[in-house]
């Protein structure tokens, strides 16, 4: 083996295997221990060194030491796995003690901010008297974060509403058998006019004694959610429409659809949302009104189609020739075709790549600040100016990247796993 | 048979034509309103306002085109300076995600796996509002490599200062081309008589020493402006001479490489692990050592799988270095879609050109792209 190369030591020998073992786990946690020190008591262990050597000395002590224990074959369990894993080579060696001190310098000042010195209790500034991050903050703007401007006695109706369509979601899984052959309709249709109804009655209120609240007092986390549910909920037609159109025959059905697709995947999202808030109203009739809301909808789905539109022509694509064969021998025209035999094995195939067009479109809707909507980010920003709680603007973008994080996360690794679930051999 | 391959059609044509004539007549009369009449003239008008970094000369008093030109340069000097640093972060996190060892394996997927899931903006927000907003004053600032700082109002560096820098940069381009032609001459030369030259370090020696050579008798010189301290008055200082760096550009960059490179190292990843292994084993069997393994055999597959969807992340990085206006960076969007359209009301013009201007760069790669891919695509028979 190419290792052995490297080993100028060589302590296979079986007699010398305790003596280089006790002198590897030596150097290595003197190398460990020397970093340590220096780090967190300002003391030098190994100051008699040369100086050109100190800032090196707990990699090589540590290398060295990787290097004693590196015996083949020894007979001891975990000496072997860790060999195997992380010291095959010197230069791995190296480079594992070098992840090693990093996370030694990193780790302890991270949780020290994030939690040790951290302050939770109170709910004012002068709360906050450690060295470490300041959540109080976090705690008296938290319904700010989560609502926007949204007022506070009527927070109820967002919450509501959003258990409600979480509700209706959930209920197409629990149809009965008869009506699955509906279930898409449901989801496409559907399920979008009531959402839609419910925010419009509920969130938006008016009418049935509640308080009018205008969109621009909307917000937070909850409108990150809004707008990407409808944009994914409108785009995915949408994008069906336009990846036949696309793979149509007829050519100047094929080139418009084309033509569309290319214009709004080579322009940047934020030229996008200025369009649709200085350039659109010049486009409309003088004296008409739409909401900010509604125009920002309309621009990011118009974007996301276009997207969604490639990822189901791959999926088009994916299908065998065979499958469009057998269903035009069987009499099917074009509209049936598509929709009782291609769509619904094209659609299965893409829904991994419809997950990640619907985790970048989370990612993007922190851009609609360029209208004056403020979702989190655009929050934490208006949060930090505020002149009673300057200088947390580390809390806040901390706190909206946990949250981002854990949503962008847990919804990538669903993706993966329904990829291997709806993954058909051909 | 005929009525339905026709009817759809003009269906569509009509739709389309009914949708822009509506926006067409509204635009018109809505810009008739407000007295303005469409038409590009005024990018020849003065634009007067300041724009913070240049890389070309210019004040207020140039015209509104000379200001697209500042923007469009300062977008593309992000995107350039993050495609590079992206591509070798991506490529080190890449390979580093299928090292035999645990450590390095686990640490490149927790960077990939972190970063990847935090939206861009709020990373760029997070560099340049929190991150670099700790640095110390510039009158605090430690002096790093004995010549740069790096201080709160951005990063400090020497300035090369060129005489004849057109000779030295001619010559770095003969350079290239005699390269080019030798790399070809050496190509042939194998494939008639088996004998391999070493390209890789006569190509290195020809473009390190010719420009080497103009210092010595082309006139060429170098020397370097260093940043100083200077007190302005009681508690203001300021640098003198060096490069200026802003922040607004630190932080951009860092965060659309950070960013880009997680997408580029899965991109990698997937390109190494699409090769089978008997690819290795068979080259492997003929003969050849393990750098020609990798140079020969490996690498020219993998770049096959590697290159479209690294492609589409350059352009990805590009089109996300218009979030620069979220931190007042001042590219293309803030300049142009921002300041310029403030000033003129021009909505529908200037929205359109900074449109079309993205849309040109996309569509222009996507081209080469093709072109590219399918010059390397494996010929079946």
């Amino acid at each position: 083996m190419s290792i052995n190369k490297f080993n100028i030591l060589k302590s296979n020998h079986h007699k010398n295997r305790n003596i280089s073992l006790i002198l590897g786990v030596l150097f290595f946690s003197v190398g460990i221990i020397d970093f340590y020190l220096n780090n967190y008591f300002n003391t030098n262990i190994t100051s008699f060194l040369p100086r050109i050597f100190n800032f090196f000395t707990p990699l090589i002590f540590g290398v060295i030491g990787l290097h004693l224990i590196r015996i083949e074959f020894s007979g001891i369990k975990i000496l072997d796995s860790l060999n195997k894993n992380i010291n095959t080579t010197n230069f791995n060696a190296a480079l594992s003690v070098s992840i090693i001190l990093l996370i030694i310098f990193g780790l302890p000042p991270l949780l020290n901010w994030l939690i040790i010195d951290a302050n939770f209790a109170g709910d004012s500034k002068e709360a906050c008297t450690g060295g470490g991050a300041c959540w109080v903050y976090i705690k008296v703007w938290f319904n700010r974060f989560m609502y926007g401007m949204y007022p506070n006695a009527e927070q109820w109706r967002v919450n509501v509403t959003f258990i409600a369509v979480l509700v209706f979601m959930a209920a197409g899984f629990f149809v009965p058998a008869k009506l699955k052959n509906y279930l898409s309709l449901y989801y496409t249709l559907i399920l979008p006019i009531i959402s839609f109804i419910l925010i419009y009655f509920i969130i938006s209120g008016g009418s049935f004694g509640l308080v009018w609240v205008e969109t621009g007092a909307w917000g937070g986390l909850s409108l990150t959610f809004m707008v990407s549910f409808f944009s994914l909920i409108f785009c995915f037609p949408l994008g069906m429409m336009l990846a036949l159109g696309r793979r149509s025959d007829l050519p100047i059905v094929k080139y418009s659809s084309l033509s569309f697709i290319e214009f709004w995947r080579g322009v940047p999202l934020i030229t996008v949302l200025f369009m649709s808030a200085v350039m659109f109203p010049m486009f409309l009739p003088d004296g008409t009104y739409v909401d900010k809301l509604i125009r920002v909808v309309v621009a990011i789905t118009l974007f996301e189609a276009a997207y969604t539109a490639e990822v189901i022509r791959g999926g088009l694509q994916a299908l065998p020739r065979g499958q469009y064969d057998a269903a035009k021998s069987l009499g099917m025209g074009y509209w049936r075709m598509h929709v009782f035999v291609i769509l619904p094995q094209a659609l299965k195939l893409v829904i991994p790549g419809i997950a990640n067009t619907f985790l970048a479109l989370i990612k993007d809707t922190p851009l609609i600040f360029v209208v004056g909507l403020l979702e989190l980010v655009g929050m934490l920003n208006l949060a930090k100016t505020n002149p009673k709680w300057l200088g947390f603007s580390m809390e806040g973008y901390v706190f909206a990247g946990i949250i981002f994080w854990i949503i962008c996360y847990s919804m990538s690794k669903y993706s993966q796993k329904l990829e291997l679930k709806y993954k058909t051999d051909r | 048979m005929k009525l339905k391959k026709i009817l759809p059609q003009i269906l569509t044509l009509l739709f389309i034509i009914l949708v822009f004539g509506f926006f067409t007549m509204n635009a018109q009369e809505n810009m008739g309103a407000r007295g303005l009449e469409f038409g590009f003239g005024f990018l020849k008008t003065q634009a007067s306002f300041d724009i913070q970094f240049s890389l070309i000369d210019y004040d207020g008093s140039h015209s509104y085109a000379r200001a697209y030109l500042v923007g469009l340069l300062n977008t593309l000097l992000v995107a350039f300076i993050g495609i590079i640093l992206a591509t070798l972060l991506g490529a080190i996190v890449g390979v580093a995600r299928l090292s035999p060892n645990y450590l390095i394996r686990k640490t490149a997927a927790f960077y990939i796996e972190f970063f990847r899931n935090i939206p861009l903006l709020l990373q760029i927000f997070f560099w340049y509002f929190a991150a670099l907003r700790a640095l110390p004053m510039l009158e605090d600032a430690p002096m790093l490599l004995n010549s740069s700082f790096m201080t709160i109002k951005g990063l400090y560096t020497p300035a090369p200062i060129w005489t004849n820098f057109d000779v030295f940069f001619t010559t770095i381009i003969i350079a290239m081309i005699i390269i080019f032609f030798f790399t070809r001459y050496a190509k042939r030369k194998q494939e008639q008589e088996g004998k391999r030259l070493p390209v890789f370090f006569i190509s290195l020696a020809i473009f390190i020493c010719l420009p080497l050579l103009t210092f010595l008798i082309g006139g060429v010189d170098l020397s370097w402006s260093y940043p100083v301290i200077r007190q302005m008055s009681q508690s203001s200082y300021t640098f003198d001479g060096g490069l200026k760096i802003p922040p607004e550009l630190i932080a951009l960059t860092l965060a659309l490489t950070l960013y880009t490179a997680t997408f580029i190292a899965e991109n990698v990843r997937a390109g190494i692990q699409g090769i089978g292994k008997g690819q290795k084993e068979a080259a492997a069997s003929i003969g050849l050592t393990p750098n020609q393994v990798l140079k020969l055999v490996i690498m020219p597959q993998a770049l096959r799988i590697i290159i479209p969807p690294t492609t589409n992340q350059y352009l990805n990085l590009t089109k996300n270095s218009s979030l620069a206006a979220a931190i007042a960076y001042p590219d293309l969007v803030l300049v142009f879609a921002g300041t310029a359209m403030m000033q003129t009301g021009r909505a529908i013009e200037i929205v359109g050109i900074t449109m079309a201007t993205y849309l040109t760069i996309s569509l222009g790669i996507s081209l080469l792209m093709n072109w590219y891919n399918k010059r390397i695509a494996i010929k079946e028979k």
